[in-house]
């Protein structure tokens, strides 16, 4: 090879070290909070903000009293320190849990809380057993059971009613395949409306089980939220997804319903609907009727809540290419198969953040019940101060419930970009 | 490149696999298709060339439906093409597509791109559907990406797995719109070929494309069309060797000229 330079390096010289000042500590914090005058001005203001607000609310926090039966004993020991009195937490935790059910049956929402957990498991994260769906599928039934007692029949014979559509969808589906669906609906509620109750009295006398029956109105605290919350959560996902779809749908009539009933319901306040739940229904029900107010709130929040979810789904509907409706029809899947198999399971996956968004929304939107007189987390701390031995205590009570509001928000926005995360298969 | 008259496995019959009499399509008050008729037998592999705009891909999406024509016969291996569902069903699983964009499912992998129409329309075992997923992915030789994701994968990459997902309904018609017009250059070949392939195997074929040495290699015939109708059509060597209209002699001296 000719020489063409004059010089060429014959050992290489070994890496070496950054310079001071471009690492460690010092080079972080000078790149990432003094970088430009602004950035120092911004930093410094943080600094004293953060300081503020923890100069004030330490102490409070550091002197709460745990131990007083009182306010006023409270205070004394406080000697007029700033302190919290989280005492009413240790005194009055088992209301703004479960309201004012039976304390010997606190097991019961315990034991529904922990078996919801199970039922969820399956549905939430892919690695649970799938057999598990099973007892996902018996779980409503189950936490009923457990949350109002009374014979085990009744639900027992609620869930049979599934059997009996199914049957019916059979039997009809072999001789006219056309009305096998809504042949199958009309048996599963003539079964409900008509059979479970007499046929569960029946049993019952013969084979009485059952659990202590507790009535609705004793229900409250973040039981009552989580029953309304999961329950609200749960139907309104498949109802909202079904509104999407007629909302896209060719058929005029289906899309008309679906259009009126997703304008109105979110073109009206959630409390309206509540208000409607707890004094109009009562009109318009036959009377002698008892239709439990915690299950009519549960319908409202839950038709409140398919409407913002139709919504954000058909964001994620809108936002699909054409080219996959297109490819899935090519292929000879019919319409439900392909949104099924590939439309929905796009939509839904863009449409994740939003429909976390709605939950999380939905769920502290349950404290709204307080105004129909069912008690809520907050509508308890109403019912503590009552009491003359807690009467003017404020932040602790709303701190407490805004904490627990705030672990149950977090988590499940925590969960969602898990989700994201896990189904993430687009590599872009 | 073989000439394609004398390749004894490319042998057209006489039976007919399409049909279309008197065919008019209108998008509102546009009329995009003007009185189309075509007769496609089977084994026969046709290419469809025209301007941009012509109504090409409308005319090959009419025939497994994806658009309504609104006047006029489409018949597909004997099954007319009208609002009943179940005759459009029919031709659907036995039509296959590929399209310019692929359209793969982004959110199932290669392997379940393949398997899910089989399994689902077909009702295929699973396993048997994988065995004839993984016999066609071998086919366009790409047998080792089969549990990627789509997104993974290049363009001409997919495309061919486009064409094993709808070789795995076992179709007796292929539609291809373009395939490979959104391909960068390199990997046109590759799609190309497999198409060739297929040609080869007596696939009666419908490929709106511009890709001329693809017609002279396998086409039995080259129709092209304008401002929705067919303007003329004829067997490879005649229609570049010696085109009849104005229109095509432009369209060919647009396309062939540089
Ligand atoms: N869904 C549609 N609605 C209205 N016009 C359309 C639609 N699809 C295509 N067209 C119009 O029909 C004409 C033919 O389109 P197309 O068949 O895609 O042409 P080509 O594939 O030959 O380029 C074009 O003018 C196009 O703008
Ligand atoms: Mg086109």
């Amino acid at each position: 090879m000719d020489r063409t330079a004059p010089f060429v390096r014959t050992a290489m010289i070994p890496q070496a070290p950054p310079p001071r000042g471009e690492t460690g500590l010092v080079h972080w914090v000078r790149a990432n909070l003094f970088a430009t005058p602004l950035d120092a001005v911004l930093t410094v203001l943080s600094v004293v903000v953060v300081w503020q607000i923890a100069a004030g609310i330490g102490p409070w926090f550091l002197n709460a009293v745990w131990n007083a039966s009182s306010l006023a004993q409270c205070r004394e020991i406080l000697a007029g320190e700033p302190g919290a009195c989280l005492a009413v937490i240790r005194d009055r935790w088992h209301q703004l849990l479960f309201g004012f059910y039976p304390s010997e049956f606190y097991w019961r929402p315990t034991l529904a809380l922990i078996l919801m957990l199970v039922a969820l498991a399956p549905i939430l994260f892919a690695g649970a057993p799938r057999r598990l769906l099973w007892f996902s599928a018996v779980y409503p039934a189950l936490a009923y059971w457990l949350l109002w007692g009374g014979t085990i029949w009744f639900p027992a014979l609620a869930l049979a009613g599934f059997a009996v559509g199914y049957g019916a969808f059979r039997a009809v589906h072999a001789a006219v395949p056309l009305i096998a669906v809504p042949a199958a609906a009309l048996a599963t509620v003539l079964w409900w409306v008509f059979l479970t109750g007499p046929l569960s009295e029946a049993l019952h006398a013969i084979l009485p089980v059952g659990l202590t029956f507790v009535r609705s109105d004793s229900f409250g605290g973040f039981m009552l939220s989580t029953i309304i919350g999961v329950t609200g959560i749960a139907l309104s996902l498949p109802i909202g997804i079904l509104l999407a779809l007629g909302r896209k749908s060719d058929m005029l009539l289906i899309k008309t319903i679906s259009v009126g009933f997703i304008e109105f319901i979110r073109g009206v306040p959630l409390i309206t609907l509540l208000f409607t739940a707890s004094l109009l229904l009562n009109y318009f029900l036959p009377p002698g009727t008892n239709f439990d107010i915690v299950l009519r709130v549960v319908i409202m929040v839950t038709l409140f809540a398919a409407a913002y979810m139709a919504e954000v789904i058909r964001g994620g509907l809108a936002a699909l290419p054409r080219g996959q409706y297109e490819a899935a029809d090519s292929l000879g899947l019919d319409y439900w198969r392909s949104m099924r198999l590939i439309i929905l399971p796009q939509a839904l996956k863009i449409s994740i953040p939003g429909i976390v968004n709605n939950f999380i929304g939905l769920f502290k939107d349950t404290t709204l019940v307080v105004f129909i007189g069912l008690l809520d987390p907050l509508g308890l701390t109403t019912a503590i101060r009552a009491d003359s031995a807690w009467n003017g205590i404020f932040w602790e009570l709303y701190i407490f419930v805004g904490a627990c509001f705030f672990i149950f928000c977090f988590g499940m926005s925590r969960y969602s970009m898990h989700l994201e995360a896990r189904l993430k298969t687009d590599h872009r | 490149m073989t000439q394609s008259a004398g390749d004894a496995q490319m042998a057209v019959t006489d039976e007919v696999a399409i049909e279309i009499r008197g065919m008019n399509k209108w998008f509102g008050s546009f009329h995009v298709l003007r009185d189309i008729d075509m007769t496609v037998n089977r084994g026969e592999r046709i290419v469809i060339c025209g301007p941009s705009g012509s109504g090409k891909s409308t005319l090959i999406r009419c025939i497994n439906r994806l658009e309504e024509h609104q006047s006029g016969r489409i018949v597909v291996d004997g099954t007319e093409l009208t609002s009943d569902l179940k005759n459009i069903d029919k031709v659907r699983s036995e039509v296959g597509m590929v399209f310019q964009h692929f359209n793969l499912f982004p959110h199932l992998t290669i392997l379940e791109n393949c398997t899910l129409a089989p399994i689902w329309v077909r009702k295929t075992p699973k396993k048997e559907a994988e065995e004839i997923a993984m016999h066609f992915l071998s086919k366009v030789k790409i047998p080792e990406q089969a549990l990627k994701y789509p997104g993974q994968l290049s363009g001409g990459q997919q495309q061919r797995v486009a064409i094993a997902r709808s070789l795995c309904m076992k179709p007796r018609i292929m539609l291809f719109d373009e395939p490979t017009s959104a391909l960068d250059p390199e990997m046109i070949k590759e799609v190309l070929d497999t198409m060739i392939e297929l040609a080869r195997e007596g696939m009666t074929m419908l490929v709106v494309t511009h890709e001329m040495g693809f017609a002279q290699a396998v086409a039995n015939r080259v129709v092209f069309m304008d401002q929705g109708q067919i303007v003329e059509e004829n067997e490879p060597r005649a229609f570049f060797n010696n085109p009849q209209s104005d229109r095509t002699k432009l369209f060919l001296s647009q396309i062939l000229g540089h």
